[in-house]
């Protein structure tokens, strides 16, 4: 679905991203695992159109089959259309408008309303808790239910490839796992899910692949399981 | 001073607050999307009024008709602002578009000197709105109630367009971070121009109203009352349009009663506009209805 090939990206003077390559499949789930500034927000930021300074090829094919769209060069607002969607890091849910209207947002370059209903509906049944705050602003949410609102919200443009940028970052620990098998629903439903995350084993539990970023570099790769049992991984990324 | 004298200077006050308030909601909406005081914003008062001015002397046309057709203008020459001196510097630092705002501000003024001639010309009022009602000493004129009526109206339907429909909502996200609003589809330089749009119509409805009351226009004439709109939204909190409407009719009320109270005062009318200003940097940099803007990291 995404072939991601020699990418650079720069910032300054800075290459935050030196040359990586990464593949993902139709209806998997992929993971981008590291530490701060090892670059796996800038991979995700540059799919989504938010770098300017990149080099290299992003490659998208939305349906098994379809020729490939480049993504270089493409601006944020388009990505959508395209068939991507990203909760960006921190949650960036909008804090004075409702739970929704941030939905509704969500499903902007929409326009059938019974279809955005039905994605809300359906949104709703993945996080009950969000309906019975319907009508609260978002500034009002606890942190669990700002990345459940931040997630349901990506999904309102009806994406087929969605990206995650840290959903379990600052939530207590049962939440991370609320939130992950949610992901794992989201993902039997039929999307696609690049998920970039610090906390490596819930990430790696969940992922069909898995990629190691350190300083800007694939230094590890391959299914998340197998990451999981070998023992450089075990030491650097989960606790030994 | 009679009651009677009161209520005239009430519905004065009314009046002129409610041209401020028009104004000023022009200002804050673009602050609140891009940060920017959007200088030139005075400068569409006066193209609209000029608009009307030939509209109805040059062309014949009915009030009503040359009234819409230079509310649409406008509005469309505040899309062209943007898209000139503003949209080009929306990547460079806010201290760029200040100073393009100013140099489009006195652009426009400029072109009108060369276009309009600086002599200023006098406006025919509808008998219409001349007229008025008898009160015992009381007289109000129609545009007493006309000015209010009108803005009223506006002000109701742009809070419509803000809060009820989807670029309505588009402008509510981008106020508070551009960058997640553009990720979620919004195509906002469009959503920017509409802002420009909408504010430049309601402008130059005001421009039309105060060429009306002070019959007559000239190159300069959108300058003070932009000015003094520019401190309305200062005062109601800038970026919100409910605390532009009230700063408005605040600062309306306070200069025409400033001046009715003290009457010695009359000619530092201008100044009490600014006073304010300077009261609230001072007391209350936010405003009324302001929020306190965090800068972000």
């Amino acid at each position: 679905m995404l072939e991601i090939k020699d990418l650079y990206v720069r910032y300054g003077g800075i290459e935050a991203v030196q040359g990586v390559s990464m593949s993902i499949p139709h209806g998997s789930i992929v993971t981008l695992i590291g530490a701060n500034g090892a670059g796996k927000s800038s991979i995700i930021r540059s799919v989504a159109g938010l770098n300017k300074t990149i080099s290299g090829q992003i490659q998208f094919r939305r349906h098994v089959g379809d020729e490939p769209v480049s993504l270089m060069g493409l601006k944020p607002e388009s990505m959508v259309l395209n068939g991507i969607a990203l909760s960006p890091e921190g949650r960036r849910i909008l804090p004075h408008l409702t739970v929704r209207e941030n939905l509704a947002l969500g499903a902007y370059s929409r326009s059938n309303k019974k279809e955005i209903e039905d994605d809300m509906e359906w949104v709703y049944s993945l996080f009950p808790r969000l309906k019975e705050r319907s009508w609260q602003k978002g500034g009002t949410l606890s942190g669990g239910e700002q990345q459940m609102l931040a997630v349901g919200r990506a999904l309102m443009s009806r994406p087929d490839l969605l990206m995650l940028d840290e959903p379990s970052l600052g939530l207590a620990p049962l939440l991370v796992k609320e939130i992950f098998a949610i992901i794992r629903k989201i993902n039997e439903d039929g999307k696609t899910v690049l998920l970039v995350e610090q906390n490596a084993y819930a990430a790696l539990s969940i992922a069909n692949f898995a990629y190691i970023l350190e300083v800007g570099r694939v230094v590890l790769s391959g299914p998340g399981r197998e990451l999981l049992e070998n023992p450089k991984v075990k030491e650097a990324y989960l606790g030994g | 001073m009679g009651f009677e004298m009161f209520l005239q200077h009430c519905f004065n006050a009314l009046t002129l607050g409610s041209l401020y308030a028009l104004i000023a909601i022009g200002y804050t909406m673009v602050y609140g999307i891009l940060r920017l005081i959007n200088f030139a914003h005075g400068d569409i008062l006066m193209v609209g009024a000029y608009f009307i001015f030939f509209g109805t002397f040059a062309f014949g046309w009915p009030w009503g008709v040359a009234a819409i057709l230079s509310i649409l203008a406008a509005g469309l020459l505040g899309v062209l602002i943007d898209r000139v001196a503003y949209r080009p510097l929306r990547d460079a630092p806010r201290i760029s578009a200040l100073i393009s705002a100013i140099a489009m501000s006195f652009f426009i003024e400029s072109v009108a000197v060369v276009v309009f001639t600086g002599q200023p010309r006098p406006v025919q009022q509808p008998a219409w709105l001349t007229n008025a009602w008898q009160f015992g000493d009381l007289r109000v004129t129609h545009l007493a109630a006309f000015v209010p009526g009108i803005t009223i109206i506006l002000v109701c339907l742009l809070l419509y367009i803000v809060y009820r429909t989807k670029p309505g909502l588009a402008m509510r996200a981008i106020s508070k971070d551009i960058e997640t609003t553009r990720l979620l589809g919004v195509k906002v330089d469009n959503i920017i121009a509409l802002t420009f749009g909408l504010g430049s119509a309601l402008a130059a409805a005001a421009g039309i109203m105060w060429a009306l009351r002070y019959p007559q226009v000239h190159p300069y004439m959108g300058v003070m009352p932009g000015l003094k709109a520019f401190i309305a939204a200062v005062f109601g909190g800038i970026g919100s349009i409910e605390g532009a409407v009230l700063g408005g009719l605040v600062i309306g009320f306070v200069e025409i009663m400033a001046v009715a109270f003290m009457p010695e005062l009359s000619s530092y009318r201008d100044a009490f506009a600014f006073l304010i200003l300077v009261l609230v940097l001072l007391v209350k940099p936010t405003g009324l209805l302001g929020e306190k803007i965090e800068e972000k990291i």
